[in-house]
């Protein structure tokens, strides 16, 4: 079978896999990526969920804690065990976490992203000009 | 700090260059075991209403005073010009009311009105918002979604009370940074806002923010409770509302 | 067939260029206003749409006006617009397109725009006009593009394409309708609540959006060898001077009902465009001259010498344009949103900003239509349609 217009064909299958390639590339041979160490609060071991469902889950939880409070006016969380927390950001999330710095950014900037929580809600340290 | 990683997905996503829509089903549902419910202190009504006593707080300074309470609990800024963002403010009887009378006795002539969004029971702003932003809840509080709202401005369009304001710019530029409210966000630019009737005080078992420092001259409480003080209120004393006949049904009356 | 776009002369290249250039320093602007936010338009709390919104409607009624063309010759078999549909069809395409622009730089929070299909709401006039803005898009691209590459490769046109043409022109209507619903259905705004608002919005796009289209179409015979059917222009200048007429006819009902009823509410909007309240006079001068372009152009319209002066018309079209304009790109707007809620006026105008982030979607829209022109014209010219040295097999 002949290949018509064989070489530009493989000559722009060249470059889209080099494009797509690239970020490995471009990466290859550098340090093995490593967690970052975050600042956990001092006085309090358990978050509203295990550390596993919070660490993958909590943009899901605190997107559904938001609709619930918001719109259905429920503004409390009752945990398997039993605990109840408000479902607020600021009012009980950032009590315990009280430094944003610490450790929200600390993932955030690692995994690149930006979330907007922070143009609206006041971080615990504060605003600053 | 390991920085590799978020190169790479910076790099990564440039390349992807995708649409990233995320939506994901109920986590909460999907077996943590939780419950949800509504708070034992919270304040709950079947219609939220509101009376406001235009004798008592008539004057400017009176009115400022209001706005003052509700504006430092809401982190709502202070923004010189046309571009202003108020949630409630003093205005003359001419302004407020669609009932010019060219001869009105000398203390109403003078007279300033509290306005603020008047919760209407059908609400043109709820009806117009293509995003469900702005809804209204079963208490009769027409509250609002800063996080879904995008800031089209329809609703402003549509509220006949002039109750809405726009976040033109960045809040924060216009806001005592070392003086916020911090258990209540501030906004962010592009999006709508305006009085919540504080169902955020609510919810804590708190009146409004306006209503406490009025002295009385505010009274909050529930419309469809005959025994409730608004109701009690709204018995003693006649009332209007402003430009009832658009039919939105405004929940805020005005004792004059 | 894209690739006639690609080649012209060293003319079109520059027109070309001189667009993109304007779009491309024009970005930056719009940049600005993504940083800074809408705080760099002249729009405030109480004049909260502003020229970018009235553009949007002004433009949709071009959209809607290919119907003009399209109309007669699908539902009466006109067959002098046949050649002329084409250019209808994709000047709708070109002024939906800016219609969608002028909607996305007015939203505070365009990232978030999904959110209108994420959580659609149906008692929302807005998501209509979203669903049928796109939906007359995609009729229009469908239609214009397999109609032309049939004609291009001498085969009638697909059977389907009819059906999709015939639901195109009750969608044009659709459209205006509904963006007149945007306003029209809004309480406590007098000027635009008034059950003629569609009406009105109709007449308007059906006398200023085929004036637009003939003034193109005479420019692209200027610079390439299409030469539209005589008679066909001279049935469109026709179709004008009537939508016009009405324009004119259901401004003054407007005008009776508010100032014979006294109601103040009614009159107030219109005061204020036309004669200025507490002091304030900003769009008096406007809308007079409005009035008077809107009156002179049917003086140069209706009587059919002056008609049918094909040196004239040009002129006779542009100032229709200028004056429906005004009526509906500034007056409508701005009378709408006073008096203010509190009977207060707060005058607006935009800025310079504004203006250039306004000037970047219309270049935007100029070079769709321009390279879907030169697509349109650059087939006829291969298929010997409607061109300058034959002139007598024109008419088909
Ligand atoms: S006053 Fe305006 S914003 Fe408030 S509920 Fe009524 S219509 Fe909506
Ligand atoms: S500005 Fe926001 S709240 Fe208002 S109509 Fe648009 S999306 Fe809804
Ligand atoms: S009810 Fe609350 S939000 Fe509304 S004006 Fe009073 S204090 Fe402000």
């Amino acid at each position: 079978m002949k290949l018509y217009n064989g070489g530009k064909i493989i000559t722009g299958l060249v470059i889209f896999l080099g494009i797509f390639l690239a970020p490995l590339a471009y990466n290859a041979g550098k340090a093995a990526y490593s967690q970052p160490k975050l600042k956990l609060p001092e006085n309090e071991k358990e978050c509203v969920e295990s550390k596993e469902f919070m660490r993958t889950k909590h943009m899901q939880l605190l997107n559904e804690w938001r609709d619930y409070a918001l719109r259905d006016g429920q503004r409390f969380y009752v945990n398997s065990k039993g605990k109840e927390f408000e479902m607020s950001l600021q009012k009980t999330c950032m009590k315990c976490h009280t430094n944003k710095a610490e450790f929200c950014d600390k993932c955030h900037n690692d995994a690149s992203v930006t979330p907007y929580c922070w143009d609206c809600h006041i971080q615990p340290e504060g605003l600053k000009k | 700090m390991n920085n590799t990683r978020r190169n790479f997905l910076k790099f990564a996503g440039l390349t992807a260059a995708g649409l990233c829509v995320a939506s994901a089903g109920s986590v909460i549902a999907a077996g943590t075991g939780s419950t949800i419910k509504d708070g034992e202190k919270a304040l709950k009504a079947k219609r939220w209403g509101m009376v406001i006593d235009t004798k008592k707080a008539g004057t400017k300074e009176a009115i400022d005073a209001l706005a003052k309470a509700c504006h430092s609990v809401h982190n709502v800024p202070d923004i010189p010009g046309t571009q202003n963002v108020k949630w409630i403010w003093a205005v003359g009887f001419e302004e407020a009311f669609d009932q010019p009378n060219n001869y009105m006795d000398e203390s109403l002539e003078k007279r300033q009105f509290a306005v603020l969004c008047n919760h209407c029971s059908s609400p043109s702003c709820v009806r117009v918002c293509p995003t469900k932003a702005t809804y209204q809840r079963p208490d009769g509080i027409v509250a609002m979604d800063y996080h879904r709202c995008i800031g089209c401005r329809y609703c402003m369009a549509a509220c006949p009370f002039g109750a809405r304001s726009f976040n033109f710019m960045e809040p924060r530029l216009h806001l005592d940074l070392a003086n916020l409210n911090k258990s209540f966000p501030t906004r962010m630019r592009g999006v709508v806002e305006k009085c919540n009737f504080c169902v955020d005080r609510l919810a804590d078992g708190k009146i409004p923010a306006c209503v406490e420092a009025s002295q009385g001259a505010l009274v909050f409480g529930d419309l469809s409770d005959p025994a409730s003080e608004v109701r009690k209120v709204l018995r003693e004393h006649y009332t209007i509302r402003r430009k009832p006949a658009l039919g939105t049904e405004p929940g805020v009356y005005y004792i004059i | 067939m894209l690739e006639k776009a690609l080649k012209g002369s060293p003319k079109y290249y520059m027109w070309i260029g001189f667009l993109l250039l304007i779009i491309l320093g024009a970005s930056g602007v719009y940049l600005m206003q993504l940083m800074q936010g809408l705080t760099i338009t002249g729009m405030s709390r109480d004049v909260s749409w502003g020229f970018y919104i009235a553009q949007f409607t002004y433009l949709v009624g071009l959209a809607a006006s290919g119907v003009m063309i399209v109309l007669p010759y699908y539902f009466h078999h006109y067959k002098k617009f046949k050649d002329l549909v084409i250019f209808g069809e994709f000047m709708a395409i070109g002024a939906v397109v800016m219609c969608l622009g002028f909607i996305v730089v007015d939203i505070g929070q365009p990232q978030r725009m999904l959110n209108v299909l994420l959580y659609p709401t149906p008692n929302s006039i807005l998501f209509w006009d979203m669903v049928v803005l796109n939906g007359y898009l995609i009729l229009n691209v469908l239609v214009g593009w397999t109609c032309l590459e049939a004609d291009r490769q001498h085969l009638p046109h697909p059977k389907w394409t009819k059906v999709l043409a015939y639901t195109s022109i009750i969608w044009a209507f659709s459209i205006h309708t509904v963006t007149a619903f945007l306003y029209q259905g809004l309480p406590g705004r007098h000027y635009w609540l008034t059950a003629i608002l569609a009406a009105r919005f109709l007449a308007s796009a059906f006398c200023s959006g085929p004036a637009i289209l003939v003034l193109v179409i005479l420019l692209t015979e200027k610079v390439t060898t299409f030469k539209a059917n005589v008679e066909g222009i001279a049935t469109l200048a026709k179709i004008i001077t009537y939508a016009m007429c009405v324009n004119v006819f259901f401004f003054l009902l407007e005008v009776f009902t508010a100032f014979y009823s006294n109601i103040p509410g009614h009159m107030h909007s219109l005061v204020y465009l036309f004669k200025g309240v507490h002091g304030h006079h900003e769009l008096v001068p406007f809308m007079w001259t409005a009035a008077a372009l809107g009156l002179g152009s049917l003086a140069l319209l209706i009587p059919p010498k002056l008609r049918d002066n094909i040196k004239l018309l040009p002129w006779s079209l542009g100032i229709l344009v200028i004056a429906t304009w005004i009526d509906k790109g500034l007056g409508l707007l701005i009378g709408g949103f006073n008096p203010t809620p509190f009977e207060t006026i707060a005058p607006y105008w935009p800025t310079g900003k504004e203006l250039i982030i306004s000037l970047m979607i219309y270049a935007i829209g100029a070079l769709v239509v321009t390279v879907l022109f030169k697509i349109a014209t650059e087939v006829k010219e291969e298929t010997g349609a409607s061109q300058k040295t034959a002139e007598t097999a024109e008419a088909n």
